[in-house]
């Protein structure tokens, strides 16, 4: 797995709750089946208020988002502990998501699933970056770098090798806390 | 250690744990619903293989809850899945929405939302049903697969929200990873005061400590206020943990709460043994305050987070199009009671649903009579619209057809428990948390009003 993301960036500001990640209509698509996974994706963040935000994160008609990084403020991924809500950023073809704050169940959920890097800024980004700016995101450095700029993020720490192995179970069965399938 | 450390402690085999550790604990009880039941019976089958076992069937339950009364034919096939799970694992505790074991669940549009439509078997809304069916405890681990499980705290649980990967490995190996929480010590002092409800002792602290004030913590209420309020209101104290960030809510076990969960285990034949956690003379908090109950005025949640905090009384100017009384939070006979103190012998003036949480709700209300009338022909005759059809209903929007569903921009009381954008239904709408008291003054007023102008 790449250690870097590099792509377009969505910017949404604080308490961006599950219902607004994944509204609770879509709820009835369970992740586990391929198709409604996959529908999942194209419905992720609809539920912001276009008010709020004018450029829909995923096209009209579309199951793929072209923002790789969201970017967000205060206790991204609050409200209810559907996993639907890392899930259908993951599957919409999101990879990082950065925060000054998580909400503990969405963070847990995104290093469960292994669908999504979640890491923090010291730094609330949300004000000065815009939605289509080009970015990169080095995992390992733990950095952010816009138009030759980079942020120091904090170290996604013991979180990222359960992502990188691809999930809670993926790591239990590497570490022997499982046993390895076919054994 | 605080009570919270206590449990996990115990759960994990250890003589002390200390914020910050982790630790494996063993589950006393999986909880699960409709709407992640599915996708978490996925993992477990995708991970453990298509004929794996559940680690213990009796300590696995199951209560369709969210969506089902609705056409929407997922959301049915839905609860079919938990059947099919249920009857290949031998699962005991599932409360199901129709008798035959063998059967799919059909709403059926055309008898309309208000009457009735499930079998005996049926439980309603998980977390106010879990305690009412015997399987809250004191001393125990919950994990569910909804961020409200952190209400059954109320029953000095360590009880919190999970995903479905973590509930997966759950139902595969009973065991769950765990980091111990930093406890936040809220000391209750004082008796509530005429027209104030435990909803407005919650929206008070949250407003108070912020929207994420208790992220990864554990909220520990205790004190005097805490033993005079019955299980009810520590119950939606505990239901709103969550809205602050907080991994759990606990209270302390005394005698009102042994009775419940004596009388309830009793009833449903459930497990009747447990150790309850007791208050230690050390304990480390990161936090620690003290509050008046006696001084709490009617408070509400304004839109759009829970922690933007007002007093009913400086909130007249705030138009409404609709009132709501229901969910785990604000769903239960004693907030319908309170909810219909205010409401009886006036007619509300904008539309105003009633979704009792449980059907024991249902049947108290039909039960209860105040001067030679039910308290539901009551809240009927005031022009409130209300369904037999206990569920989660509008608190979180759902399919389009759910009963009180924001379907359009409105300004919505209710006596749920969250009100992001869009939580129940429309995303440009504005919801306003408050106590079932101020909805009933506010749904006859059309704004927000503060019920002890009514009381």
């Amino acid at each position: 797995m790449s250690q870097t993301v590099s792509g377009k960036i969505y910017v949404v500001k604080d308490n961006i709750d599950t219902d607004q990640i994944i509204p609770a209509q879509y709820l009835n698509l369970v992740p586990t089946i391929p198709e409604e996974y996959e529908k999942l994706g194209s419905y992720a963040l609809c539920g912001l208020p276009e008010s709020a935000y004018p450029v829909r994160f995923v096209p009209e008609g579309k199951g793929q988002t072209p923002y790789a990084i969201v970017v967000g403020g205060r206790n991204f991924g609050c409200g209810s502990s559907r996993e639907h809500a890392p899930i259908a950023m993951g599957a919409s073809g999101s990879r990082v998501v950065i925060a000054e704050s998580f909400a503990r169940i969405f963070f847990r959920n995104c290093v469960a699933t292994g669908e999504l890097y979640p890491l923090e800024t010291p730094r609330r980004l949300c004000e000065t970056l815009k939605t289509g700016d080009d970015g990169t995101v080095d995992l390992e450095k733990a950095t952010l770098t816009i138009n030759g700029k980079t942020h120091n993020l904090k170290p996604l720490g013991e979180a990222k090798p359960v992502i990188d192995a691809g999930g809670l179970f993926e790591y239990a069965r590497k570490t022997g806390m499982i046993e390895s399938r076919g054994k | 250690m605080t009570l919270t450390e206590k449990i996990l402690a115990r759960a994990s085999g250890k003589a002390e744990v200390k914020a910050g550790d982790n630790v494996w604990v063993n589950t006393d009880v999986l909880l699960t619903h409709d709407v992640c039941g599915p996708g978490t019976i996925g993992v477990f089958k995708r991970e453990f293989g298509q004929d794996a076992k559940v680690w213990d069937p009796k300590k696995i339950v199951i209560i369709p809850d969210h969506y089902i009364f609705t056409s929407d034919s997922k959301s049915n096939r839905n609860v079919d899945i938990l059947r099919d799970f249920v009857k290949e694992q031998g699962i005991p505790y599932f409360y199901d929405v129709i008798e035959d074991p063998n059967g799919h669940w059909v709403f059926d549009a055309s008898q309309g939302q208000l009457k009735r439509q499930y079998a005996a078997s049926y439980a309603g809304v998980c977390h106010t049903a879990l305690p009412l069916k015997g399987h809250t405890r004191p001393g125990e681990i919950l994990f569910g697969t909804d961020s409200h499980t952190c209400m059954a705290g109320a029953f000095n649980m360590f009880a919190t929200g999970i995903g479905n990967t973590d509930a997966g490995f759950i139902l595969g190996t009973g065991k769950l990873l765990v980091k111990v929480p930093e406890t936040m010590h809220f000391r209750l002092e004082g008796r509530l005061p005429k027209g104030v409800m435990a909803k407005d002792v919650i929206l008070h602290i949250i407003g108070d400590i912020g929207f994420d004030g208790a992220t990864y913590r554990a909220m520990q209420f205790d004190g005097p206020g805490a033993q005079a309020l019955d299980m009810d209101d520590r119950m939606t104290i505990a239901n709103m943990a969550i809205e602050a960030g907080g991994k759990n809510g606990i209270f302390e076990c005394d005698e009102k709460t042994i009775a419940f969960v004596n009388e309830k285990t009793r009833l449903n034949g459930t497990k009747s043994t447990f150790r309850p956690v007791d208050l230690d003379r050390d304990q480390t908090f990161i936090y620690d305050k003290t509050f008046d109950l006696s001084k709490l005025e009617p408070t509400i949640a304004l839109h759009p987070d829970p922690g933007n905090r007002a007093l009913a009384r400086e909130c007249a100017h705030i138009p409404l199009d609709r009132a709501y009384i229901g969910s785990c939070t604000g769903g239960k006979t004693s907030d319908f009671l309170a909810f219909a103190q205010i409401i009886k012998g006036h007619k509300v003036v904008i539309d105003t649903f009633g979704v009792p949480a449980t059907p024991d709700v249902v049947q108290d209300l039909q039960n209860t009579e105040w001067k030679g009338k039910t308290v539901w022909a009551i809240l009927e005759e005031a022009g409130v619209q209300m369904t037999e059809n206990a569920s989660c209903a509008a608190c979180l929007g759902g399919p389009t057809d759910t009963f009180g569903r924001l379907n359009r921009p409105m300004n919505c009381i209710t006596a749920t428990n969250r009100n992001f954008p869009g939580r129940m239904g429309h995303k440009e709408s504005k919801v306003f948390l408050a106590s079932p008291y101020t909805v009933a003054a506010s749904a006859l007023t059309g704004h927000i009003t503060d019920p002890r102008e009514y009381l």
